[in-house]
C-alpha cells in the first residue's frame, strides 16, 4: 500500500509526444481510473509507472521511493493486463504462482497464498487447467488472482474489461470494485469507457491528447465539467451542444439561437455578460430537459419537433429539433410520455444545470 | 401478361439442349468428385512416383543384389548389409555422422536462438540485416563449400593466416590434412551453413509469442535468463522440435559438404554414411553394397522422427 505521485511526467515518441506535464498525486487506498478517447496518453501514463515504458521527463513516485530507473520487477507493482498474458503453457495455479515462485516465496507460502486468492476470486476448481480451457471471464479472474497473490504496493489494470461482453463486463466491474473494497490496495485503473471510469473510480482522470483535462470524483466530473471535453466525454447518452449567441436586454441575459431562446439564471449571468454579442457553447445533459408544464418559466422552455424516439423501459430518450433550427437536442423523460415522431411538443430546462463554455479555450464559463 | 411468360420459357427451351448435351460431355466428368479428384491426384502421384518411390524401391532392391556396373545382379539377401556391419570404415562413417549429425544440431540450435533472439529485438536496418543472414543458406552448398576449402587450405589459408599474425599460432594449422580437425571443420561449415534456416525458422516462431507475456514475467520479477527459460522456451518448443527434426535428416544425410571438403580423407577419417555409399557404390561400382550401406540411414532418421514428432504431438495435446 502506499501513495503515487507523477511530477511532471512526459513521453515523447520519436514524432509523438504521448503524454504531456502530467502531474497526479495518487493517493494511498485509492482507486483511480485514467479515462479518455484511444490515443489520450492514458495507457502509456500507465506503462511508464509499470516501468514497461521509459520516461523522457518528469519523475514517478512509489511509496517514498523514485522509481523512474527501477526495473518493473523492483517497483512492487502488479498488473492486469487487457488480453490477460496468461502464459498459455502453464496451468492456473502456475499462472498464479509465477511471480511468487520468482521471487523465491517458500513453496507453503505460495500454495497457500495461490488458495486464498483462488478463493476470494471462486476459481478454485480451475487450477489445474490451462488458459485456453477458460472461458473470457475466467481467464479474467486470473489474472486479477496473479495480481493479488503478489500484495503489491499498486495494482494497475489496462483495460481488463474490454474483451468481456457487455453483461459480464457488467459483473466483473462490481467484482472489482468489490475486490478493492477489501483489499484496501491502491489501483490505478485505465479505460476508454466513461462508465467504467465512473462506476469505478474515487477519483477519475480525464485525459486527451496527451494532456490532463480534469480530475475529480465521479459526481463532481459529472456535475461541473471544467471544459466542453469533459462535458462531453463524461455521461451517456452525452451533453447536447448548441451555438448560442448571448444577449443582454436591459439587464436580462439570454442565450439564443435559431428556435432556442433561453434565459440565463443569475447565476452564470455575471460571467456571460462579458460574451455579450458573442457565440458560446451551450450544454445540458439529456436529464436536464424535460416536457414543460405550467410551472416552468417562459425564458426556460422552447418549442421542439421530435424526430426520434428511444423507449429504453425505464425511461424515454427523444431525439427533437429545437424550433426551426437543424439543432438536434437529447431528451430524456419519463416512460410515461407518449411524444410520437413529428410531434410538436415544448420541452423545459433545468436552470441550475446550464453549461456554457468559452467559444475558443472551451474552458467552462 | 402470359405471353411473356410463356415467350420466356420458349427461349430458355431453346437454349437448354446445347447446355444439357456439355453437361454430358467434360462437365460431367468435372461434377463427378471421385473422377475429379483422381484426375487432380494423378500428377502427383506420377511425379513422386517416379522421382521417389521408383528410387527407394529400386535402392532396397540393389542393397540385396550383388549387382555392380556393367553387371545385372541376383538376389543375395543381407550380405551387403552383413558385409557393411563388419567393415570398419563403415563403422568409422557411421559413428562420424552421428558425431557430425549431433554436434553441428547443437551449434546450429544454439547459435540459431542467440541470433533469433537478436534479430527479435528492434534495430536500425532490422529488415536488411534478417534477410542477408539468408545468404549463406541460400548460396550452392559446393560454391560455399570452395570457398572454404579454400580458407582451410594448407599453405594459403587465410585463417591460418590470421592466427598466425595474430600470433595465436607458431606452425600452421593442418586443417583438412588432419582427420581430428577436418570433422571439426566440417562441422563448422556445416553449422555455418544451417545455422540461418535456425534462425529464420526459430525468428518466425518468436514474433508469435505475444509480447505482453514478456512484460508479464518482467512484473513478476523474472530476469532476463528466466524469462526465456520459463516462457520464451516452453512457447517455442513446439518449432524448435520441427526445425530439430529437419535438420537432424538433412545433416544425417549430408554429402555435399563432405564430398567438397575432404572428399572423406584424410584416410576415411571424415567419411560420413552418404559419402562412403557413394564411393562404395558410384565410385567403385558395386551397386548393391553402396546402396546397402545408404539404406543404414533408414532405421537411424526413423527413430529419431518418430521419437520426435511423438513428442510434439505430447506437446500440443
Amino acid at each position: 500500500m502506499a501513495q503515487v505521485l507523477m511530477k511532471d511526467l512526459n513521453k515523447k515518441y520519436d514524432e509523438v509526444h504521448a503524454v504531456k506535464d502530467v502531474n497526479l498525486h495518487i493517493r494511498d487506498k485509492e482507486f483511480i481510473v485514467l479515462v479518455g478517447p484511444s490515443g489520450c496518453g492514458k495507457t502509456t501514463t500507465l506503462r511508464m509507472l509499470a516501468g514497461l515504458e521509459e520516461i523522457t521527463a518528469g519523475e514517478i513516485h512509489i511509496g517514498d521511493r523514485l522509481v523512474n530507473d527501477l526495473p518493473p520487477k523492483d517497483r512492487d507493482i502488479a498488473m492486469v493486463f487487457q488480453n490477460y498474458a496468461l502464459y498459455p503453457h502453464m496451468t492456473v495455479y502456475d499462472n498464479m504462482a509465477f511471480g511468487l515462485k520468482m521471487r523465491k516465496f517458500p513453496r507453503a507460502e505460495i500454495e497457500q497464498r495461490v488458495r486464498d486468492a483462488a478463493q476470494l476470486l471462486g476459481i478454485q476448481e480451475l487450477l489445474k487447467r490451462k488458459p485456453r480451457q477458460l472461458s473470457g471471464g475466467q481467464r479474467q479472474r486470473v489474472a486479477v488472482g496473479r495480481a493479488i497473490v503478489r500484495h503489491p504496493q499498486v495494482f494497475l489494470f489496462d483495460e481488463p474489461l474490454s474483451n468481456l461482453d457487455a453483461k459480464l463486463r457488467v459483473q466483473m466491474r462490481v467484482e472489482l470494485k468489490k475486490l478493492h473494497n477489501r483489499l484496501e490496495t491502491t489501483a490505478v485503473y485505465v479505460t476508454h469507457d466513461q462508465v467504467e471510469a465512473m462506476t469505478l473510480g474515487d477519483r477519475v482522470v480525464v485525459m486527451k491528447d496527451g494532456w490532463i483535462q480534469q480530475v475529480g470524483e465521479p459526481l463532481e466530473l459529472y456535475a461541473h465539467p471544467v471544459n466542453k471535453f469533459v462535458a462531453g466525454f463524461i455521461g451517456s447518452p452525452a451533453m447536447n451542444f448548441a451555438d448560442v449567441t448571448i444577449n443582454d436586454t436591459g439587464g436580462v441575459v439570454t442565450a439564443e439561437s435559431q428556435g432556442l431562446r433561453l434565459q440565463v439564471p443569475p447565476a452564470k449571468a455575471g460571467a456571460l455578460r462579458a460574451y455579450k454579442g458573442q457565440s458560446v457553447a451551450f450544454g445540458v445533459r439529456p436529464e436536464d430537459v424535460h416536457i414543460a408544464t405550467g410551472a416552468d418559466p417562459a425564458g426556460l422552455t422552447f418549442d421542439a419537433v421530435v424526430e426520434v424516439v428511444e423507449p429504453l423501459g425505464s425511461e424515454i430518450l427523444l431525439d427533437v429539433r429545437a424550433g426551426s433550427s437543424t439543432t438536434t437536442i437529447v431528451a430524456r423523460v419519463e416512460p410515461t410520455v407518449r411524444s410520437k415522431v413529428k410531434d410538436s411538443i415544448k420541452l423545459a430546462v433545468n436552470p441550475e444545470r446550464l453549461h456554457f463554455f468559452d467559444p475558443k479555450t472551451e474552458q467552462a464559463i | 401478361m402470359k405471353k411473356p411468360i410463356a415467350g420466356g420459357s420458349a427461349r430458355v427451351e431453346v437454349l437448354a439442349p446445347p447446355r444439357t448435351a456439355r453437361r454430358g460431355g467434360a462437365g460431367a466428368w468435372l461434377e463427378n468428385e471421385r473422377l475429379l479428384a483422381a484426375m487432380l491426384l494423378t500428377p502427383t502421384v506420377l511425379l513422386l512416383g517416379l522421382f521417389i518411390a521408383y528410387p527407394f524401391v529400386m535402392g532396397v532392391w540393389l542393397a540385396l543384389s550383388n549387382t555392380s556396373v556393367g553387371n545385372v545382379g541376383e538376389f543375395v539377401g543381407l550380405r551387403n548389409f552383413y558385409k557393411a556391419w563388419n567393415d570398419s570404415i563403415f563403422r568409422t562413417a557411421f559413428w562420424n555422422t552421428t558425431w557430425y549429425t549431433a554436434w553441428a544440431t547443437v551449434f546450429k540450435l544454439t547459435l540459431g536462438m542467440w541470433l533469433a533472439l537478436l534479430l527479435n529485438r528492434s534495430f536500425r536496418g532490422k529488415r536488411i540485416v534478417r534477410a542477408s543472414m539468408l545468404l549463406p543458406f541460400i548460396v550452392p552448398t559446393v560454391l560455399s563449400t570452395f570457398a572454404w576449402r579454400w580458407m582451410f587450405d594448407p599453405t594459403f589459408s587465410v585463417l591460418n593466416w590470421l592466427l598466425y599474425r595474430g600470433g595465436f599460432i607458431t606452425t600452421k594449422l593442418p586443417f583438412l590434412s588432419d582427420g581430428a580437425y577436418g570433422m571439426w571443420c566440417a562441422i563448422a561449415v556445416n553449422t555455418w551453413r544451417g545455422m540461418p534456416f535456425f534462425a529464420i525458422t526459430l525468428l518466425a516462431g518468436l514474433q508469435t509469442i505475444n509480447p505482453d507475456l514478456h512484460e508479464a514475467a518482467s512484473l513478476d520479477g523474472a530476469n532476463g535468463w528466466h524469462r526465456f527459460w520459463n516462457v520464451t522456451w516452453p512457447l517455442l518448443k513446439p518449432v524448435t522440435l520441427v526445425v530439430v527434426v529437419f535438420s537432424i535428416i538433412q545433416t544425417f544425410s549430408d554429402f555435399q559438404l563432405i564430398y567438397v571438403l575432404t572428399g572423406g580423407g584424410p584416410a576415411n577419417s571424415t567419411h560420413l554414411i552418404a559419402t562412403y555409399a557413394y564411393q562404395v557404390g558410384v565410385a567403385t561400382g558395386l551397386l548393391g553394397e553402396g546402396a546397402a550401406i545408404s539404406l543404414f540411414m533408414l532405421p537411424v532418421l526413423f527413430v529419431v522422427v518418430w521419437l520426435q514428432l511423438r513428442y510434439l504431438r505430447r506437446l500440443e495435446a
